[in-house]
């Protein structure tokens, strides 16, 4: 009854959208799994692997739309609990291991064999078991963005202000994880994983289930967002947006708002990471630095801000323009990326989609 | 029972004399011999001997012997020194010190030594060196006597105190000479007035005399007076160490203020988020490096005036480029920071990718004129002149700009500007042209801090980013708008982070800094000195 009231809520372009990725998740995987290797419909590994981690921008992409394009908080640091939940699932995938590893210790893992650690911090406790880390890759990050959200929002930090801050919070992050006394693989991270669930990393069958979780979770968050966007909370969230100290006036408490949305973003970016690590392989403190939440950012203002299909399209298109040029010509990505970033804040403010719509509007008339 | 008494008195001191004259007797050439010979303990009572026989010749051979360059030669036994010439020897003979042509390893024992017989003739050769005519040889005997106090120069500082003219030798001999009498067995009285003038040194080595002297003082008083002597001296170090560390955080602080000054005007007074700023830095940087490398194959002669020749260079070079990007990219933004913040971002991408095309991805070097490099101390404190320099220039550059805010015209409509645009619009300043202006401002000095920054940084693509982060925590910390607060942010966080890194650790120093700014942003979310207005947004 939840779902049938949520899929009614939804626009018919969004819903299109859900059954779209849920498709992709879908189809690509079984033609990988049912098509033999010769036949013109299979489709190979590292496309569903490419596929997977696209899902997994797309959803961060998500995340921060729900912050910046309907809150008006642009945050620069939503890599941060990406990494995040990235490295809770790291944890995990390392236990994992067991004493498969290079010194084949059984309690620790490689890293910590090398570095002299005589047993396991205690942080590391619990991570063994798949349920706790779940949470944790929920929780982990949902409390850093309440504490930050809490502290930020209720003494009015705005605009620009918060954008630093969130900034200097993910480079702070970075530094912290580079150090290899925090016990969580230092400036190598982690990598070598083995097993998911008693699954091997390695399989294709494994890889075909994690792009269709990768696609679930997106079509799920897009529920989510929608059904949050959608409501009357919603409502209130974009007026914070356009008009906060009116909002204030008006007798809201601006920051619980602020503050709720913020944590839920953070915690589908953490989702969004632990679906990635086991794809990619390796987590390591390079994903918390700033450039990469500023990227995640311009996929946002590429597709279009304060639309839900929009990141999904920006994500889609900027990374598959990345892994193409960084292949194809490494020089110029970097140029591209660049001019990419001033050229949809000037011409496209509403991105992809703010396009589409300019287009039609200036057709109607004619 | 006296006269038992006087009987060993008179024998140990015709055994005193005797041992003098049997010293006195043996000629050079024998000492030397005696080098060579036996078991480490005998050459260390070689050496000994060798150094109280104060012939002027020994100092050489002692210092030949410690550096392993003191060989015995197989053909015919004799003693010489052999200096590194190409592959071969160059050798002297060590009593005569005539030259004796060249000689290869092979033909040739080296006299061996061990560490500790390397104390030994160090301070050996300390006592020798006292009266050496050179000023930093004496001193330096002086300081090795004070590291390696040893009973038997007594007699050779006495005289080289009566004879020294220099007052600060003076004082370094009579230093020495109050380490040596702790380790000698001198009156109770003498010892007590030595732990005094040990105290009043007040350095490292000091502090390690005194606990030699507390580890080996068997009377109680003495104990207790050098204890507190260290005491003193601990004292005294930690409030050098706290100097020092001042001085670091200043040195940072200057590197902050430099880097964050431009930003001040960009962000602080036009409410431009400019994450190309540290390209403008990185811009200036790389035009120092274009104009050494001109100098280096051109005019070599004007290598120590490459850094002013860089500083207009660097100016003009950053500042129109900033004119640009305001002209091109910036003033379309106006009222929509963080789109400003996104393209400046894109554009610093651009401008590094630019920059590691032409100039290649690895660090450039810049060399450091003459007047730039070098120390000196100060009390207890080693200052670099490199970091001198640079905390007198950021210093130079910030009241520059005061000036220029305070008593230029164009200063004086960058204010009405950043104040209330409308109302100096409508009194006919023209105000895109002053945005232009101040931008170009901002990023020129941002070009200066680059020539600052190229001495004492890495000159690559990314040395901007390093200090991108920094400069906004500066900037909102000491308060958007306030150039004063600028300063004082630079400075505070520069000592901050100085003090925190030795308990802390560098990255996890920076690490507390940067949550210390978080909280501070709650609590002042202005900043240090903000603006009072009744804003609301």
């Amino acid at each position: 009854m939840i779902t049938r009231f949520l899929w009614q809520g939804m626009g018919p372009s969004l819903r299109a959208a859900v059954l779209f990725v849920l498709a992709i998740g879908i189809i690509l995987p079984l033609l990988n799994q049912l098509m033999p290797a010769g036949s013109t419909f299979y489709v190979p590994a590292w496309v569903l692997q490419l596929i997977g981690k696209y899902l997994c921008f797309a959803s961060l992409a998500l995340a921060v739309d729900l912050v910046w394009g309907f809150c008006g908080i642009l945050t620069l640091g939503h890599a941060a609990f990406f990494a995040l939940g990235g490295y809770c699932m790291g944890m995990y995938l390392m236990r994992q291991i067991g004493s498969r590893g290079q010194y084949g210790n059984p309690l620790l893992p490689d890293f910590m064999v090398f570095l002299n650690y005589k047993e396991l911090p205690w942080f590391w406790h619990g991570f063994d078991q798949f349920w706790f880390a779940a949470i944790m890759i929920v929780l982990v990050p949902s409390l850093l963005a309440l504490a930050l959200g809490w502290f930020a929002f209720r003494s009015r930090v705005t605009g620009v202000y918060l954008s630093i801050i969130t900034q200097a919070m993910t480079f702070a992050l970075m530094l912290a994880f580079f150090r290899n006394d925090m016990g969580l693989g230092g400036n190598n991270g982690m990598t070598d994983f083995k097993d998911i669930l008693g699954f091997s990393v390695q399989s294709d069958a494994t890889r075909a289930t994690l792009c269709f979780a990768s696609a679930l979770v997106l079509a799920i968050f897009l529920v989510i967002s929608a059904a949050v966007v959608g409501s009357r909370f919603g409502k209130a969230l974009t007026a914070v947006r356009d008009a906060e100290s009116r909002m204030r006036f008006l007798g809201y408490r601006v920051e619980g708002y602020k503050l709720f949305v913020f944590v839920l973003s953070a915690a589908m970016a953490g989702v969004a990471g632990a679906l990635y690590v086991p794809q990619v392989g390796i987590i390591n403190p390079s994903e918390f630095s700033p450039g990469n939440s500023i990227e995640a950012v311009l996929w946002v203002a590429v597709g279009g801000r304060g639309t839900l299909i929009g990141p999904i399209i920006g994500a889609f298109a900027v990374n598959f323009g990345k892994t193409y040029l960084t292949g194809a010509l490494p020089e110029v990505w970097l140029f591209a990326l660049g001019a990419l970033f001033i050229a949809v804040t000037l011409f496209l403010p509403k991105g992809i989609v703010g396009l589409w719509a300019q287009v039609r509007k200036a057709r109607a008339p004619a | 029972m006296f006269f038992l008494r006087l009987l060993a008195g008179v024998s140990s001191a015709l055994a005193a004399v005797v041992i003098a004259a049997t010293a006195w007797a043996a000629d050079l050439q024998t000492l030397v011999t005696n080098l060579t010979t036996g078991s480490f303990g005998d050459r260390e009572t070689a050496i000994g001997a060798l150094a109280a026989s104060g012939d002027a010749r020994a100092a050489p051979i002692l210092e030949a012997l410690g550096a392993g360059q003191l060989y015995l030669r197989k053909a015919d036994n004799v003693v010489v020194i052999g200096k590194p010439d190409g592959n071969q020897l160059a050798l002297t003979e060590a009593v005569s010190g005539k030259p004796a042509g060249t000689g290869s390893e092979a033909e040739l024992d080296r006299v061996r030594v061990n560490n500790r017989l390397r104390g030994v003739i160090e301070a050996a050769v300390g006592s020798l060196t006292l009266m050496s005519p050179d000023a930093r040889v004496r001193r330096g005997a002086a300081d090795s006597l004070f590291k390696r106090p040893d009973p038997a120069a007594l007699g050779a500082l006495d005289a080289a105190i009566a004879a020294e003219k220099d007052a600060r030798i003076k004082t370094a001999f009579q230093e020495a000479r109050a380490a040596v009498v702790l380790v000698s067995d001198a009156p109770k009285q003498d010892k007590l007035a030595a732990l005094d003038v040990v105290r009043d040194k007040g350095n490292r080595d000091a502090l390690s005399v005194l606990q030699a002297a507390i580890n080996s003082a068997s009377d109680p008083e003495i104990k207790a007076a050098a204890t507190a002597a260290a005491a003193s001296v601990r004292q005294s170090l930690a409030a050098w160490e706290a100097a020092q560390n001042v001085w670091y955080g200043i040195s940072l602080g200057s590197v902050l203020l430099l880097a964050a000054i431009g930003l001040a005007i960009t962000f602080g007074t036009m409410g431009v988020i400019n994450m190309a700023h540290g390209e403008m830095v990185m811009l200036g940087a790389y035009t120092t490096f274009v104009v050494q490398d001109i100098i280096r194959t051109s005019f070599p002669h004007l290598f120590d005036a490459s850094l002013v020749i860089a500083l207009p260079l660097a100016f003009v070079v950053a500042g129109v480029v900033g004119i640009a990007i305001e002209r091109g990219i910036i003033r379309f933004l106006y009222g929509r920071p963080l789109d400003t913040l996104l393209a400046t971002w894109g554009l610093s991408l651009v401008l590094q990718q630019a920059v590691r095309s032409i100039f290649g991805p690895s660090n450039r070097e810049v060399g450091a004129p003459a007047f730039m490099s070098g120390a000196f101390q100060l009390g207890q404190l080693t200052i670099t002149y490199g970091r001198l320099w640079i905390v007198v220039f950021s210093l130079l550059v910030f009241a520059t700009l005061i000036l220029v805010l305070r008593k230029t015209p164009l200063g004086l409509y960058m204010r009405a500007v950043t104040q209330n645009r409308p109302m100096a619009s409508a009194m006919g300043i023209r105000t895109p042209r002053v945005d232009a202006l101040t931008f170009g401002l901002g990023s020129g000095i941002a070009g200066l801090a680059g020539v600052a920054l190229s001495q004492i940084d890495n000159v690559s693509p990314n040395l901007g980013q390093g200090y991108i982060i920094d400069s906004f925590m500066v900037v909102v910390f000491g308060g958007v708008g306030n150039l004063f607060g600028t300063l004082v942010g630079a400075t505070a966080l520069g000592i901050v982070n100085k003090f925190l890194e030795p308990y802390a650790g560098a990255v996890l120093g920076k690490i507390l800094v940067l949550v210390f700014i978080i909280l501070f942003i709650q609590r002042r979310p202005r900043g240090l000195f903000a603006l009072k207005g009744r804003a609301v947004e």
